[in-house]
């Protein structure tokens, strides 16, 4: 993990609803893995403080001292919108890479790569590093409509098959990811699920590859304060090895990824202790 | 949970190399040999001598580890743990933060791994990592903290122990221990007889009148206060009516809370000249440690600042030993000699409206340049 100031190469509009910033992070794109992330720190104002996480969404190592990092998002408050408003050659104080990657299997090969809404972000940078490690690669993304698709033409030049769904039926098939999930499945052999996208729908995923006994690895999202392990902010409720015992688990450094099986999905907003803890802190 | 594999122990590779060594240039900065002017950053806080009056809040720095990666722990004056209890807890359900206007509410819980890790783990990583530790602990009762306290009894390189008495009193269902005298005084009282180190009680200041908590804290036996703790806060997502926090209520901390920390500083040093202080909240420079330290900290702990730039501390310390010299300050002490304990301290004033326009707190005359 590394913290320093980069500058950001470029910002574009992607697709009608996303915006994309490229920065230049040399020691950040080295080092960094598929399902990792940065913390961005927006210029200064005077209604939030906070960094702010994104997914790593591609890097690109190739050109040494200038190696550059991607983040895709949307703007849903001050926040991304004062990034959105970064031009290039920009100061941007980022952090990273952040956390606990996707695992690149060593034996199985077809790789089913189930993203939903801007959440999908990770899977470019995912699908590359498994094609690059001789995996069938297969895409299944969903969003709420069209526009809200992260690069479909992309998504579709890395999936062996892709398969989109929409809720609006705008695009592919009118519903949601997890009504394709099975079929999907038994026609590509997946053998590995990699998931990320809204909390219901991991979860939904998670009951599949349990039914079809299938590995399946999920990131999840929190609300996070620091993003470097310190605050506890970011937990989710995980259960232990044994399975016998679920635990808040910070989703910063030992997620964003977990395994799916092992995130106690029906356990989220309740107390995991008897004793009723003190208000705040 | 299924019993279906986890390829993530078994079979998966994994990302093993996340930690990258510390930058040695910075460190050595930091360390003061980086050729700058420099000077005497060291205080006393309750008889203790502290290298720099910039120490961490309790769970703003975990237990320090992963801030390692970003600068080296030895410039803090000391570190104050997340707060401990004697079995581990798990905290309040996510979500756990909200940001909010110049600041955050947060709600997890005092979620730790109990005393023991700490004494296993977490203890030794601070002693080998040579920085002072303030332990900070936290019960649902009497006797929980006596329990903590006494497992912390010549824990080595533990210089302070802060008593945390924002937690609900389980033994009299009403309230925290902090918005209570009698019970204030009671766990200070308990967890003193069982410590040789000094005890600051952490109060909270969302009382009625925090100088009266105070004077029973240190009634009891307390060598010092730290102060102060988060505000009480809530948010509440519009589109559900619903609390946006898991725990429903949470903690402010921030910029957003600065003037009532400097406020209740203030206030406390003016009811009590010469009690050690450990001022927080809503630190975010040097600028803003040296004014609670003009209203009358000996020591500023950093909290949410950490969060957002976590060399903040390193940076504050910098900030504070250049504006020294560029005031022709050799030391902090100098500093603090021209901002008090005052020559004769106004009466303890029970009210924040008398005690605001009593001279003498800031220096009378502008800091000379020699
Ligand atoms: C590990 C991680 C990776 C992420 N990757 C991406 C990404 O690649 N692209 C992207 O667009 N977003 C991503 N997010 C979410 C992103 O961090 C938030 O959208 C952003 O912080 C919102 O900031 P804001 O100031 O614009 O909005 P705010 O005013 O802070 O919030 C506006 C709305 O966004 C929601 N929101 C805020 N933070 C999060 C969060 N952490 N997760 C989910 N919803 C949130 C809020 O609840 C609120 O409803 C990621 C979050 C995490 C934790
Ligand atoms: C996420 C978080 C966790 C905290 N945990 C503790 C704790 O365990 N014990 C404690 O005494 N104070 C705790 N505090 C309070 C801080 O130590 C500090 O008093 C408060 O945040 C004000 O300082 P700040 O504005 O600089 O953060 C916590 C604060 C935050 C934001
Ligand atoms: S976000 Fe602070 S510990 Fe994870």
């Amino acid at each position: 993990m590394k913290q320093y100031t980069g500058e950001v190469l470029s910002h574009r509009k992607h697709g009608e609803e996303y915006h994309s910033l490229t920065v230049v992070a040399p020691d950040i794109a080295a080092s960094a893995r598929p399902g990792q992330f940065v913390n961005l720190r927006p210029p200064a104002d005077r209604y939030y403080i906070l960094r702010r996480p994104f997914s790593i969404c591609r890097v690109n190592r190739g050109s040494g001292w200038a190696a550059t990092i991607e983040v895709i998002f949307d703007i849903r408050g001050p926040g991304t919108a004062a990034l959105a408003a970064m031009r290039a050659h920009d100061p941007i104080d980022v952090i990273g890479p952040i956390g606990q990657g996707f695992a690149i299997p060593k034996n199985r090969q077809a790789c089913l790569l189930i993203g939903g809404g801007v959440g999908a972000t990770p899977l470019f940078f995912l699908g590359e590093e498994l094609r690059a490690a001789g995996k069938r690669v297969d895409v299944l993304c969903g969003a709420s409509r069209a526009s809200r698709l992260v690069n479909t033409l992309e998504l579709k030049r890395l999936g062996a098959m892709t398969e989109f769904t929409t809720d609006d039926g705008s695009v592919g098939y009118h519903g949601l990811v997890t009504d394709l999930l099975p079929n999907m499945i038994e026609r590509c052999g997946s053998e590995v699920l990699y998931a990320c996208g809204p909390r219901p729908m991991l979860q939904a995923v998670t009951a599949i590859a349990i039914k079809y006994r299938l590995p399946v690895q999920v990131a999840l999202e929190e609300q996070m304060a620091c993003g470097i392990g310190i605050c506890l902010s970011c937990v989710a409720p995980i259960y232990n090895q044994k399975g016998t015992g679920v635990m808040h688990v910070r989703t910063c450094l030992e997620g964003p990824v977990f395994n799916g099986a092992r995130v106690a999905w029906d356990r989220y907003g309740t107390d995991l202790d008897e004793a009723d803890g003190p208000p705040g802190n | 949970m299924s019993d279906i594999e986890d390829l993530t122990t078994t079979e998966l590779l994994r990302p093993s190399e996340l930690v990258k060594p510390i930058d040695r240039k910075a460190e050595a900065e930091a360390a003061g040999r980086g050729g700058r002017p420099q000077a005497d950053l060291s205080v006393r806080l309750a008889g203790i001598p502290l290298r720099s009056p910039i120490v961490t809040a309790s769970g703003c720095f975990a237990s320090g580890k992963e801030i390692a990666e970003f600068m080296d722990l030895r410039v803090l004056g000391a570190v104050v743990v997340k707060s401990m209890t004697l079995e581990p807890w798990q905290g309040k359900p996510p979500p756990r933060m909200v940001e909010t206007p110049s600041g955050m509410l947060n709600a997890i819980g005092l979620q730790n791994k109990g005393v023991d890790y700490f004494l296993r783990y977490d203890l030794q990583a601070l002693n080998a990592a040579k920085v002072p530790v303030i332990a900070s602990i936290a019960g649902n009762t009497q006797q929980e903290f006596v329990r903590v306290a006494d497992r912390l009894r010549g824990a080595p390189g533990v210089i302070a122990v802060e008593v945390n008495i924002s937690c609900p009193n389980l033994e009299d269902r009403s309230s925290m221990f902090s918005h209570d005298p009698k019970a204030t005084a009671g766990v200070i009282g308990n967890v003193r007889r069982c410590l040789e180190v000094p005890v600051f009680a952490k109060l909270s200041p969302n009382v009625t009148s925090i100088t009266d908590i105070a004077g029973a804290a240190l009634d009891a036996g307390a060598a010092g206060l730290s102060l102060i703790n988060t505000l009480l806060g809530m948010a509440i997502d519009i589109e559900t009516g619903k609390p946006r926090l898991g725990g429903v209520m949470g903690g402010l901390s921030g910029p957003a809370i600065r003037p009532v920390a400097v406020r209740a500083v203030y206030e406390v040093r003016q009811a009590y000249p010469d009690v050690p202080i450990i001022g927080m909240g809503g630190v975010m420079d040097y600028k803003d440690a040296l004014e609670m330290i003009w209203a009358g900290a000996n020591a500023v702990a950093i909290g949410t600042a950490n969060f957002i730039d976590p060399r903040s501390t390193l940076d504050i310390t910098r900030g504070i030993e250049r504006f020294l010299v560029e005031h022709g300050i050799r030391s902090l002490s100098r500093l603090r000699a021209l901002s008090g304990p005052r020559s004769s301290p106004p009466a303890p004033s029970a009210t924040p409206a008398s005690a605001a326009p009593s001279p003498g707190a800031p220096p009378s005359a502008p800091l000379s340049r020699r």
